[in-house]
């Protein structure tokens, strides 16, 4: 559900990245060199078998029909929650598909994230969960995901314009069903807004105004979570996005403009007006624990993904219903009119690698088309407390939250999508080591010297090799 | 791979566990059975097989994948070869890579400093024979045996912005003076290696202790005898008979520093004030940038400089058996 980004889970502990630890010597062991290297070599041991074991990957289809045999998937969801509706979906499937089995591996999501490309190259399942846009043409260009134009053909009808777009790899081949979507939004709770008269802002005056209220009635106005890096990136965009139009968004994150762009520098200045309305030690909270600022009441707004509900979900359905957004506010400038922003997409894949692929892409493909159903996503999305939204047309929507309405609404209402900055730009330049980091240098000192900033950015760019 | 530095040192050691027979009989016409030869041949062969391809496999791996625009897709091509260009970034226009040098040498030096010393003092202190002596022991080295993820987990509740422990518990929110233990990059560095810390002198605690432990207790005895106090006897008597200890737990030092990883890691994967060598290697490499020759060229730039201590070590070490 929170695929916005690369470390949104708590970072898995890489098992290459662990050597030995101390922990592996025994309290009283003797000090000899020997016995040192000893348990060295049963750690490396362990990491070695460990290592022969992780990819795993069981099936035992017996024909490559529709029906019957069986399909692999690899998916992220492991969240129990979300685990639960994925494995609701398989059964789903299976009852419908003449008892095709589904064998799901469930990966936590961090890690299915950080050893992806590992991960497809080596025994992927049949299909797996990811992400639309970059990240998908990525491996689709890399020739590790199989064409689905076959299975589109038949369920595009059940999808708008801007999905098809969202699946179509580089070679215009398509490589994935759209599954789920949210909108990025300023989320506040209704009855926070009641007890302090306050307005839903709609220019970008009355936002620094609404803000300064607020940190006069005692609520912190704006709540980042931004140890990960990533949630600034979402405050980057929309701020581009409206000061600057989605064309030189667009442009500056594939490299077409420069980060040094005077553009790029209004986009700072503007953020630095309202940095001082945020939570302290911004730069050190999650965003879940940013969120729970919101929940608990304690600070007023926080520009973030649909997928906030579910931080919402334990303090009950009343909480929830308390919950709201708005868009972010207009900067007057002409591109307000775009009403851009990030709404980013989740995708079903089939992998290429898949040793069993050969005898199952049949019921990878039914599994494909199962997916591109409204009623299938629909069951997905309620495991996620409808923290995303389903694709497909045919979505029965009477179920709907007025909250999941209204994300519905103003995602028509953009004439311009983006996904999210590390969905559209290349990886190795949105990761830890790049975007995020400047972000949070920039949230460290926002009146700094911000055009050092930037050129620093470019020139990270300019070092990265050329993408291929 | 960095890991790999700090298992290295296996290979010399089979080497000369194997090589000692075999030399004498050559030399002294000592008949070994058939069955003998075969044995030893293979506890030789069995473990280097596996020191070879888990050690030095993936060590001379990364040493040829720093000379490749590899991105880990696919086979290695001629075109892949770049020479040198991947250390030509790193040294010339990579910006995190002073600060993730510069992170490491600051980590190195608390450790040597801080850490390590009070590791050794509790060290001397429980081998006192105080009352509770093994309760202390137990508490000090629990760290060690938590996983990384439940120190991690730990130390970020007590670093915690609004809901961390210190900041409530000082009552830093209340006067308005949140800090910000895990975001400010000017302390985070410190926070994170306070957390390595609270493992790492368990670690030394427990080397040393078992060191204190073999010391000969007449030499105690006859330094009280000749009027020496504690302090003196302990540097000019124990300190110097354990050398060997002394070394290991230097060594140990400078490895530890220098594959710093974890804590870093769990904490922000090493960003913004937490950048290291070994977080660095990982971002490139293991994550989605898929930038394997560049986070390889960083490996073994690690791994030159990780030799420093394990050529020491292993001197050091060997020195020790002959003697």
């Amino acid at each position: 559900m929170r695929g916005t980004s690369d470390q949104t889970e708590r970072p898995p502990l890489n098992r290459d990245g662990i050597p030995l630890s101390s922990a592996d010597i025994p309290f009283y062991a003797s000090l000899s060199r020997r016995d040192l290297l000893k348990y060295t070599g049963y750690a490396s041991l362990a990491a070695f078998l460990a290592a022969c074991g992780a990819n795993s990957t069981s099936s035992s289809g017996t024909t490559a029909a529709a029906t019957g045999g069986s399909v692999s998937v690899g998916s992220y969801h492991s969240d129990p929650a979300e685990a639960q509706g994925f494995q609701q979906v398989a059964d789903a499937f299976t009852a419908a598909n003449g008892g095709t089995t589904v064998k799901i591996n469930k990966v936590d999501h961090g890690t299915f994230q950080d050893q992806i490309s590992s991960y497809l190259q080596g025994t992927p399942e049949d299909a797996f969960t990811w992400f639309s846009g970059h990240r998908m043409r990525f491996f689709a260009a890399k020739g590790l995901a199989t064409p689905i134009d076959d299975v589109w053909d038949k369920v595009k009808g059940n999808f708008s314009g801007a999905f098809a777009e969202s699946v179509k790899g580089n070679d215009g081949h398509i490589y994935g069903i759209p599954v789920d979507y949210y909108p990025w939004g300023v989320f506040y709770r209704k009855s926070v807004f009641q007890a302090g008269n306050y307005k839903v802002p709609t220019t970008w005056d009355d936002f620094k105004a609404l803000c300064a209220q607020m940190q006069k009635d005692g609520l912190i106005p704006l709540t980042l979570g931004d140890q990960d890096g990533w949630p600034a990136q979402g405050w980057f965009d929309i701020i581009n996005l409206r000061l600057n139009g989605y064309d030189f968004h667009v442009e500056l994150l594939t490299g077409k403009q420069k980060f040094t762009d005077q553009r790029v520098t209004n986009v700072y200045s503007k953020w630095a007006e309202i940095t001082s309305y945020y939570n302290p030690a911004a730069t050190g909270t999650k965003w879940q624990d940013a969120a729970g600022l919101l929940v608990q009441k304690k600070a007023g707004m926080m520009l973030i993904g649909l997928f906030v509900s579910s931080q919402f979900l334990p303090a009950g359905q009343d909480a929830l219903a308390d919950l709201d957004f708005f868009p972010f506010p207009q900067l007057g400038t002409q591109y307000d009119a775009e009403n851009a922003l990030d709404a980013p997409i989740d995708v079903m894949m089939i992998s290429k690698k898949s040793p069993t692929l050969s005898k199952n892409l049949g019921q990878a493909k039914a599994y494909m088309e199962f997916w591109a159903k409204g009623s299938t996503q629909l069951t997905a999305a309620k495991a996620q407390g409808l923290g995303v939204l389903p694709t497909g047309n045919d979505t029965d929507t009477s179920s709907f939250t007025p909250l999941t309405q209204k994300s519905v609404q103003i995602i028509k209402n953009a004439k311009r999508i983006t996904q999210f900055f590390d969905r559209d730009s290349r990886p190795d330049f949105s990761g830890a080591n790049g975007m995020q980091s400047f972000l949070l240098t920039f949230l460290k000192n926002p009146k700094g010297d911000i055009k050092g900033l930037q050129g620093t950015m470019q020139q990270f760019w300019d070092s990265l090799p050329p993408e291929a | 791979m960095a890991e790999t530095t700090t298992r290295g040192g296996p290979a010399p050691a089979e080497d000369k566990a194997g090589a000692g027979p075999l030399v004498r009989r050559r030399r002294r016409h000592v008949l070994l059975t058939r069955q003998d030869r075969l044995i030893l041949a293979l506890m030789v062969c069995v473990p280097l097989i596996f020191d070879l391809a888990l050690i030095w496999g993936p060590t001379g791996a990364s040493v040829v994948f720093s000379f490749t625009n590899w991105d880990g897709i696919g086979p290695i091509a001629a075109q892949n070869f770049i020479g040198l260009k991947n250390y030509a970034t790193l040294f010339g226009s990579y910006i995190f890579f002073r600060p993730a040098l510069l992170h490491n040498l600051e980590w190195l030096a608390f450790f040597a400093f801080v850490a390590t010393p009070i590791g050794m003092l509790l060290a001397v202190l429980l081998d006192r024979e105080i009352r509770g002596s093994r309760v202390y022991q137990s508490i000090l080295y629990l760290p060690v045996v938590l996983p990384l993820v439940v120190v991690g987990f730990i130390w970020e509740l007590q670093y915690g912005g609004t809901a961390g422990f210190i900041n409530n518990f000082f009552g830093l929110i209340k006067s308005h003076h949140v800090v910000d233990w895990l975001g400010d990059p000017s302390i985070n560095l410190l926070a994170a290696v306070v957390a390595a810390s609270w493992r790492h002198v368990g670690y030394v605690m427990v080397l040393y202790l078992a060191g204190l432990k073999s010391v000969d207790p007449t030499l105690r005895e006859a330094a009280k005898v000749d009027g020496a106090n504690e302090w003196q006897t302990f540097v000019r008597v124990v300190f110097p008979v354990l050398l060997p200890i002394n070394v290991i737990i230097a060594v140990i030092t400078a490895i530890e520093s220098l594959r710093a990883f974890d804590i870093a890691y769990i904490i922000n994967h090493g960003k913004n004030g937490l950048e290291l060598l070994s977080t660095l290697i990982t971002n490139n490499s293991i994550s989605e940038a898929s930038l394997i020759g560049f986070g390889s060229a960083i490996a073994v730039v690690l791994l030159v400089i990780s030799l420093v201590p394990i050529v020491t070590f292993l001197l050091a070490a060997n020195r020790g058996n002959q003697g």
